[in-house]
């Protein structure tokens, strides 16, 4: 192997070992900020060594031994420390060998544990969203700092500068290392779900950045999402995420034309989407379905594109089964966004006076005040019950509204065929 | 990006002899490591050639070649597809899996499936071009 060769290696084992390796450190010098630093310095040794010893057989065994001598070292520097402390205060005291723990046993046992630990301090309210993400990337994903600043289109000292407030916001905080039980842990949970569907997001959304990167993020936040469904197998919404998650990308061929453009949905080539994909979607939705209990708004957002999935064309999209999902989303949580989204599938299933009945009760919601969907929305229900001058009228504002020329252009075509069918009715 | 890592056949997976006991156990433990890391898309095990069949394209003709086949070291017995970051992980992953025939040597083939992204490059470079001018046009406005 050259020396090139060799670090790719590094980089690779370090890719699948990081994570563990930081999680069971944190479980022994109990702040992540030190853990991370010892399984640099293990990164480092590694660099130094494998080239010249080749990669060992156990990678993952060698670099947490290196850093554990270390992390043995800091602690009896720690206990030393105290009891110099403890000295000038007091009289000798009796408890002199405070042992070590027993490291091998501590660390050996509980790696899941240790890993589900991280992702929830990773992702703990006391940091803001941005530092979440950051951290989580970086600690969970193996990223590097200049990998994460990429995907987020960000100079790389500004995530760097984010890493380093995160960890000490968080030993500041005395976080402890422990998955949270009872009442508390929903909301946590809840936390962590958040995290990996905004970098998911981050990336299927993206149409800045001209980064193969973005990509990458998506990919990362599919792959924390499958990780957490191992971990914490009993908790349905991490499957409903992880089945939203696998169907969105399983859209990703084509959702974007050849150049470049956003493709809606209905219009999409399904022969482009990736069925296996779709499949691993269906099941992680079946899991979360045998868990029982009501379905939460991950759950049900994955049930919706589940339906999608599974019409062969555009028109054999069970409409009255996603209108009875955005009811039930739209009653756990209250949005004048998903209130449109229903609207958009009752217009669909029982014909579009239903569906207008439903936007013309948004129209005066501040919340959607400059939200061009509402305009086109109600347009293109307007133009199907062929009130054609109305829905033209629309199409124009949702045109002066959207930020994106290409959707404007698209908007006011349509605007244009109103026009030509003024007077005409009937469906589009 | 994802690959495929292919079992190549031996004479005793030819021959359709079931693996000792000890060895799915170990697959399936390193299976499971793969699940726990969130790399595995897919993975299965493949029946003897005797079972399988081959359709020959010539031209315009189609003929119908049933299994087994001879040349055992170009048949697939079985494959993991992985869902990584570079070649070098799937690698790094692959070198854990347990020997596929424990008593002999076996060999598994790592290859790169096609992203819509690889096709994008060979093929429409001039819309390549132009998406890249868009993209940066939105990357200005924000």
């Amino acid at each position: 192997m050259t020396a090139t060769e060799t670090h790719r290696a590094i980089d690779a084992v370090w890719r699948i070992e990081s994570a563990k390796l930081i999680a069971g450190l944190t479980r022994i010098v109990r702040d992540v900020g030190i853990a991370e630093d010892l399984a640099q310095d293990a990164l480092l040794a590694a660099l130094e060594k494998w080239p010249e010893t080749g990669i060992p057989d156990n990678p993952g065994a060698w670099l947490m031994g290196t850093a554990k001598h270390r992390a043995i070292d800091i602690l009896r520097r720690n206990q030393l420390l105290e009891r110099k402390h403890e000295q000038l205060g007091h009289e000798l005291e009796a408890r002199q060998e405070a042992a070590v723990p027993d490291l091998d046993e501590a660390i050996d046992d509980h790696v899941g544990d240790d890993l589900l630990r991280l992702m929830f301090i990773a992702c703990h309210p006391v940091l803001t969203m941005e530092a979440r993400v950051a951290l989580t990337l970086r600690l969970l994903g193996g990223l590097t700092t200049v990998e994460i600043a990429r995907a987020f289109l960000v100079p790389e000292p500004t995530i760097a500068q984010r890493i380093v407030r995160a960890k000490r916001t968080l030993s500041d905080a005395k976080v402890p290392f422990e998955v949270p039980r009872g009442a508390e842990l929903e909301a946590r949970l809840s936390s962590v779900l958040g995290v990996i569907y905004l970098v998911f997001n981050e990336g299927y959304l993206a149409t800045a950045g001209d980064d193969l990167l973005r990509p990458t993020l998506c990919d990362e936040a599919l792959r924390l999402g499958r990780v957490l469904a191992e971990l914490a197998p009993a908790e349905a919404e991490v499957h409903g995420l992880v089945a939203l998650m696998e169907i969105q990308a399983s859209r990703a061929r084509a959702r974007v034309s050849p150049s470049g453009e956003p493709v809606l949905l209905l219009d999409q080539d399904r022969s482009r989407w990736d069925q296996m994909l779709i499949r691993r979607g269906f099941a992680a939705l079946t899991r979360a379905g045998q868990l029982g209990g009501s379905p939460g708004t991950y759950q049900l957002q994955a049930a919706i594109a589940a339906c999608h999935a599974r019409a062969r064309t555009a028109d054999e999209t069970d409409w009255s089964r996603i209108a009875e999902l955005y009811a039930e989303l739209s009653a756990l949580v209250p949005s004048p966004v998903v209130e449109l989204n229903r609207a958009v599938a009752v217009g669909m299933a029982s014909g579009p006076a239903a569906g207008l009945a439903i936007v013309d009760r948004l129209v005066s919601e501040p919340a959607l005040k400059n939200y061009h969907l509402l305009p086109s929305v109600r347009a293109d229900l307007l133009a199907k019950l062929g009130r054609h001058d109305e829905a033209r009228a629309e199409f124009e504002r949702a045109a002066r509204m959207t930020q994106n020329a290409r959707e404007r252009e698209l908007l006011l075509e349509k605007a244009g065929r109103g026009k030509r069918e003024g007077g005409r009715g009937g469906k589009r | 990006m994802r690959f495929v890592a292919m079992v190549r056949a031996t004479n005793a997976s030819e021959a359709g002899e079931m693996p000792s006991q000890e060895l799915p156990a170990e697959m399936g433990k390193f299976n499971e490591e793969l699940v726990k890391a969130g790399v595995l898309l897919a993975d299965e095990g493949l029946q003897p050639s005797s079972r399988g069949a081959r359709v020959r394209f010539s031209g315009k003709n189609r003929s119908i070649i049933d299994g087994p086949f001879s040349e055992t070291k170009e048949l697939i017995a079985g494959f993991w597809i992985l869902q990584v970051k570079s070649k070098e992980e799937a690698i790094q992953w692959i070198k854990r899996s347990p020997n596929p025939f424990p008593t002999g040597e076996s060999e598994i083939e790592i290859r790169q499936i096609f992203e819509a992204d690889d096709f994008g490059e060979q093929f429409t470079p001039e819309l390549r071009e132009q998406e890249k001018r868009m993209r940066a046009e939105v990357a200005a406005r924000r």
